[in-house]
């Protein structure tokens, strides 16, 4: 499924500061077509601030970033036009409130990539019945249920066949019981060879889906490895630390 | 309840045998009130030396019948000059917080002009804008623009000052919107403003329609304002009947008039504050 000709996504010598805040402290990391990669740390090791500027959302303090050969992080690109090419869903508050969840996944196929009404629908559908929410389109997102609420983010996201899809925690503001169903559409998502960077705290799931691992501390990357290996194996301490702290 | 007296039990009837009595003894005590209270304020003004006058000059059918058609003219004028400040004050109100909320540097000026604008209107009382412009604008002479209507120079006045005021109701609402949905909006490749003009604007609308609608009623009193200038509005109209007739009457006529145009703003903007009240809330649990 994978495929390791040329990297997808290609970041080298990322850095983040905010004010003299260092928040991501050169970080180099590869994320290959229909791969899954897993990014667990601590609370406040920079994890979402990573995912922002390669949406290009947080403008970036230093290093490079790539998509497939195109540097998306050279000066006078046009930042909207990428942002279209890589899906980034949050913990919360993905939904437009004002709108139904069928227009929320239309918006941006017709006003970013120019579809017709009938094209988006269609689309939009697609994916509507694909997450089990086929008679649900013209629900507001305050009438479904939190799971049913991100299934649709990510929904609305992959809709627009972006090329890297960057998901921010997004069972972390889930009752226990609706995160099952986010993380079977994940599973299903990895089938159809979704290329994934996604942040997580749910490590029984990145060891079970994700292809490759990495641990970020302090806005460095301290060890990354295949899955099973990163959690059978940890060689850093901080590594071994974090996971029993996180009880595995 | 569906259930009728037979199928229920003893426990249930009791409770609500209890909740009818308590429901009658409340209507009672309130009709008790309301009653003592009229008659108390009744008798209380009847009772004050100076009411048999006060009847006569500010309460005198006649005069209310005679001045009634005069001052009915004027109130329309008055509504006129209402709808149109009213659409003038949205459009303004509304470019004024967008222009502030611009972030490029190359928006410095229009962002620093509407802040004075919005500081400067917000601080002056709307009877000096009135005067400022109802007697500066003819001031100018500007010849191509005849002679304006003293009705138009009130429009104007009364669009700079409330487009100062509902340009903050905007701004708050821009500002209120939730800044993930702006970022969810921006990392779907919409740009600023398509990310503007579909997501953040009709949300804040929302947001903002319950003050907006406060900000109309007081729209709709301060319309009377423009008497002064001379337009020849309801407050106006009321003022020449009451020389006419040496009498009050005519404004009591005058206000009454305007407190009707207010009723149905004032519970349609409770109606429609509680019904956004309510969305917003449920909007918010996730
Ligand atoms: N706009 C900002 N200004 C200043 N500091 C910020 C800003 N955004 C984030 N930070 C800081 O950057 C650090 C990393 O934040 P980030 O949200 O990326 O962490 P995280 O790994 O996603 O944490 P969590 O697991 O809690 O979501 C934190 O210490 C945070 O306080
Ligand atoms: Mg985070």
């Amino acid at each position: 499924m994978i495929n390791w000709d040329k990297p997808r996504l290609r970041v080298t010598g990322l850095k983040k500061h905010y004010g003299d805040r260092v928040v991501i402290d050169g970080v180099d990391l590869e994320v290959f077509p229909g791969q899954i990669v897993a990014l667990i740390g601590a609370s406040g090791s920079g994890k979402s601030t990573l995912l922002k500027c390669l949406n290009l959302i947080e403008e970036i303090s230093d290093g490079q970033i790539f998509l497939d050969d195109e540097e998306i992080s050279a000066p006078g690109v046009d930042e909207d036009e990428i942002r279209a090419k890589i899906g980034l869903v949050f913990q919360s508050f993905n939904l437009f409130s004002h709108l139904s969840i069928m227009d929320n996944i239309t918006l941006a196929l017709k006003h970013v990539k120019g579809m017709s009404k009938e094209e988006a629908t269609k689309i939009a559908q697609k994916w509507l019945d694909r997450i089990g929410l086929g008679d649900r389109g013209d629900s507001y997102p305050d009438k479904v249920s939190g799971g049913q609420q991100q299934r649709s983010a990510i929904a609305r996201a992959v809709a627009m066949d972006p090329k890297v899809l960057l998901l921010d925690e997004v069972t972390s503001a889930l009752d226990p019981e609706l995160v099952g169903e986010v993380l079977d559409l994940i599973r299903d998502l990895k089938k159809t060879g979704t290329t994934i960077l996604m942040a997580t705290h749910e490590l029984a799931f990145a060891r079970e889906v994700a292809d490759w691992v990495i641990f970020l501390e302090q806005g460095k990357i301290y060890e990354a490895n295949e899955a099973k290996e990163f959690f059978a194996n940890p060689q850093q301490e901080r590594t071994k630390a974090f996971l029993s702290r996180m009880a595995l | 309840m569906a259930l009728d007296d037979s199928s229920i039990s003893s426990a249930e009837r009791a409770r609500r045998d209890f909740k009818r009595r308590k429901k009658n003894k409340s209507v009672g005590l309130a009709m008790l009130s309301t009653l003592a209270f009229a008659a108390f304020v009744w008798f209380g003004l009847l009772a004050t030396p100076g009411w048999q006058r006060v009847e006569t000059s500010f309460f005198n059918w006649e005069v209310a019948i005679e001045a009634f058609p005069r001052v009915f003219d004027g109130l329309l004028l008055n509504l006129r000059v209402l709808v149109a400040a009213a659409f003038l004050v949205l459009i303004t109100g509304l470019l004024l917080a967008i222009f502030r909320t611009l972030k490029s540097p190359v928006f410095f000026p229009l962002r620093v002009l509407s802040r004075g604008y919005v500081d400067l209107f917000r601080g002056l009382p709307l009877i000096i804008v009135l005067y400022l412009v109802g007697f500066g604008i003819p001031g100018l002479r500007l010849e191509f623009l005849g002679r304006v209507p003293a009705e138009v120079l009130g429009t104007i006045a009364l669009t700079l000052t409330y487009s100062a005021y509902v340009s903050e109701v905007f701004r708050a609402g821009i500002e209120s919107v939730h800044s993930s949905q702006r970022l969810a909006a921006r990392s779907l490749g919409l740009s600023y403003s398509k990310s503007m003009r579909l997501v953040v604007l009709p949300q804040a609308v929302r947001k903002v329609i319950p003050p907006l609608m406060n900000d109309f009623v007081a729209l709709q009193k301060d319309v009377g304002l423009i008497s002064v200038l001379g337009a020849v509005d309801a407050v106006r109209g009321a003022q020449i009947e009451a020389a006419k007739f040496a009498n009050f009457t005519p404004y009591v006529v005058a206000g009454l008039l305007f407190v009707l145009l207010a009723i149905p703003t004032v519970r349609l903007a409770d109606r429609i504050s509680r019904k956004y009240s309510e969305r917003e809330q449920m909007g918010s649990t996730l």
